[in-house]
């Protein structure tokens, strides 16, 4: 029992960075048609950026701050501007298909310029443990949880609070109708990309302490924010978010008490479950077929 | 088509050909192990560009049936049986697998489809990893012999080359005679419009069935050439990579062309090795250039020429609508 609970907070901890990962996923795919198969690249680049700057000699928190802000601007910016605008009317597939291309770019880049080493990451959350009613907790699972959460709250805050949310989410509900009350559709569609450049470097920050940084690491978190978005609802931010949780606490429950060796399989099975059963996710809108 | 473009044609056919026999007996064992690995791959592009491309049903499961197929290959040919049995019995497993897996495809459309397949590249990428009464696990099936064809030992690199190109030339007969029977024409109605084939009376459902099952198993043949190619095969080559690697293939040579997989593959093959002088580099530099591609020609390197093709038709035929105008008024 008492094992149980130390996995729930982990499978949550990990669950909310992937809640965050596929938050950014469903935001361009439901603003422009994006299926960004190089989102967990995403994770794994800003983590890099954060470490050359520091290499040059800057304070953390200082490579905090202007790693997010040059992923906003290689990740949000440029891969609009770049890939995005000059591919996105000749439909879904071609600019997957590019994303994929784009994944192994990143990759292969950060093998080039940094290492194929694992590099450790300093964690923003000190070490140590923490006892709540007898309980002994990892700081660092609850301190990502925290910000996680903190994030979450924020995001939803902002779409479902703010006029520029509300404008948003017109925009990725018809785009023509948005246009014609006036919302100025081309920059709420550059918000999002850089909204979600926001919070892969928000991810990367929080598990790259946990999994170092590797140039490899993007793709399983890819994988797992991919399923998170399908599982909770490829077109509700909310869905992403519950996606996100129960994929990652699933991954941890399955690690511990199926098989270890079996335990990427639980999510797709999962996934493929909520696919031929429940194919708008568990919390989406189902969607219209068209003729 | 006039005649001289249709000799053009063959001509062109006739001299590929021969120099796909005759160029590589100069190759060392290295040029003829990738050469090799372009049939190999080409045959499963074709199988993956008969379900995406004619079909029109995304599967991200190619490389999963190219595993599959290799290790029925490698499992049965280290036990003693003969390739062709083995290619035999990975064409029915993956035909098998490939119309379970189609099931999906009657309920959903489009994306969902791919991640149902993209689930089940993982999951066999799992079993060829933990089975290891099966598969041998990470140790994978070394020594795979190669094959005897007409009595003659083809373990070295040239003549095992000749039997990839050979079941490549196979294949390459038995698809062009499928698109051109009523089933290429049933599977190209329902890449176009399923409604309406199904309103024409084409059984959408058995059809879609079938093109997933025909392509996964030439995935199936691809694998089974594939594990005596390299003599030795472990899980990790037919991870999901292999699999998108392959969709890229078939987009990039232009997904719904006939010899679309031939080019796709052959720029996914050979340009890295072309550009292995850039050392490190040399997996950006493709990856830049298959965006840049992308980007210029989303139907890739085929829809370049399509266009031009097109262009010059119209423009001709724009010409011989100006040439008729003068007589037509006249004769009014």
């Amino acid at each position: 029992m008492s094992n149980l609970l130390d996995l729930l907070v982990a499978g949550l901890a990990t669950g909310a960075i992937y809640a965050i990962v596929a938050v950014g996923f469903t935001l361009l795919w439901q603003t422009s048609q994006t299926i960004n198969f190089a989102q967990g690249e995403f994770v794994m680049l800003p983590a890099f950026l954060m470490l050359a700057v520091m290499h040059a000699g800057a304070p953390f928190w200082l490579a905090i701050i202007i790693g997010i802000l040059l992923s906003m601007l290689l990740l949000g910016l440029g891969f609009k501007m770049l890939l995005v605008d000059p591919m996105l009317r000749h439909g879904v597939l071609p600019l997957a298909i590019a994303t994929m291309a784009l994944a192994i770019g990143i990759k292969e880049a950060v093998k080039q310029f940094f290492s194929a080493e694992a590099s450790p990451f300093p964690s923003i959350v000190p070490a140590g443990d923490l006892s709540i009613f007898g309980r002994v907790v990892s700081l660092q699972s609850l301190g990502v949880l925290v910000l996680a959460i903190l994030a979450v709250v924020g995001l939803t805050a902002l779409l479902n609070r703010t006029s520029l949310g509300h404008q948003m989410q017109a925009v990725a509900q018809n785009p023509t109708v948005a246009r014609i009350i006036g919302i100025p559709v081309e920059r709420m569609i550059l918000l999002t990309f850089l909204i979600n450049a926001f919070l892969v470097a928000l991810a990367s920050l929080l598990i790259t302490p946990i999994y170092l940084a590797k140039f490899s690491s993007g793709e399983v978190l890819g994988q797992a924010a991919f399923i998170a978005a399908i599982v909770g609802g490829f077109n509700q931010v909310r869905g992403a978010i519950a996606g996100g949780l129960l994929i990652g606490v699933v991954d941890n429950l399955a690690a511990a008490y199926i098989s270890t060796q079996y335990r990427a399989a639980v999510p797709m099975i999962l996934l493929v479950v909520v696919i031929l059963f429940r194919p708008q996710g568990l919390l989406g809108r189902p969607e219209e077929r068209t003729v | 088509m006039t005649a001289a473009a249709k000799y053009l044609r063959i001509a062109l056919g006739v001299a590929a050909v021969l120099a796909l026999i005759l160029v590589p007996a100069t190759f060392n064992r290295y040029g003829l192990y990738i050469l090799s690995q372009w049939a190999v791959m080409s045959i499963a592009a074709m199988g993956l560009n008969l379900t995406l491309g004619y079909a029109g049903q995304v599967s991200l499961a190619q490389g999963a049936f190219v595993g599959i197929g290799a290790y029925a290959g490698a499992i049965l040919t280290t036990q003693g049986f003969p390739l062709i049995a083995a290619t035999a019995v990975a064409i029915v497993l993956c035909f098998a697998i490939g119309w379970l897996l189609g099931y999906p495809a009657l309920r959903v459309q489009h994306h969902y489809l791919a991640f149902v397949t993209l689930a089940f590249s993982t999951l066999a990428f799992l079993v060829f990893r933990n089975e290891s009464w099966l598969t041998g696990g990470i140790y994978g099936i070394s020594n795979i012999p190669r094959p005897h064809v007409f009595g003659m030992a083809t373990s070295k690199p040239l003549p095992f080359y000749y039997v990839c190109l050979g079941a490549l030339a196979i294949v390459t007969a038995a698809v062009w005679w499928l698109i051109r029977s009523p089933w290429g024409r049933a599977f190209m109605a329902l890449r176009e419009n399923p409604v309406r084939a199904l309103s024409l009376g084409v059984d959408t459902r058995r059809y879609t069935l079938m093109a997933f099952a025909i392509g996964s198993a030439l995935g199936g043949v691809a694998g089974a050439l594939y594990a005596p190619l390299t003599q030795y095969i472990d899980p990790v080559p037919f991870n999901l990579s292999l699999s998108l690697d392959l969709l890229m293939m078939v987009i990039v040579g232009g997904s719904g062309f006939f010899f679309g997989p031939f080019l796709g593959t052959m720029i996914a093959v050979l340009l890295p090795e072309w550009l292995r002088f850039t050392q490190g580099y040399y997996l950006m530099l493709y990856a830049i250039a298959v965006i840049l591609l992308l980007i210029w020609s989303p139907s890739g390197i085929l829809g370049i020429l399509d266009r031009y093709l097109t262009q010059r038709r119209t423009r001709a035929a724009s010409a011989l609508r100006a040439v008729a105008k003068p007589k037509l008024e006249v004769a009014q």
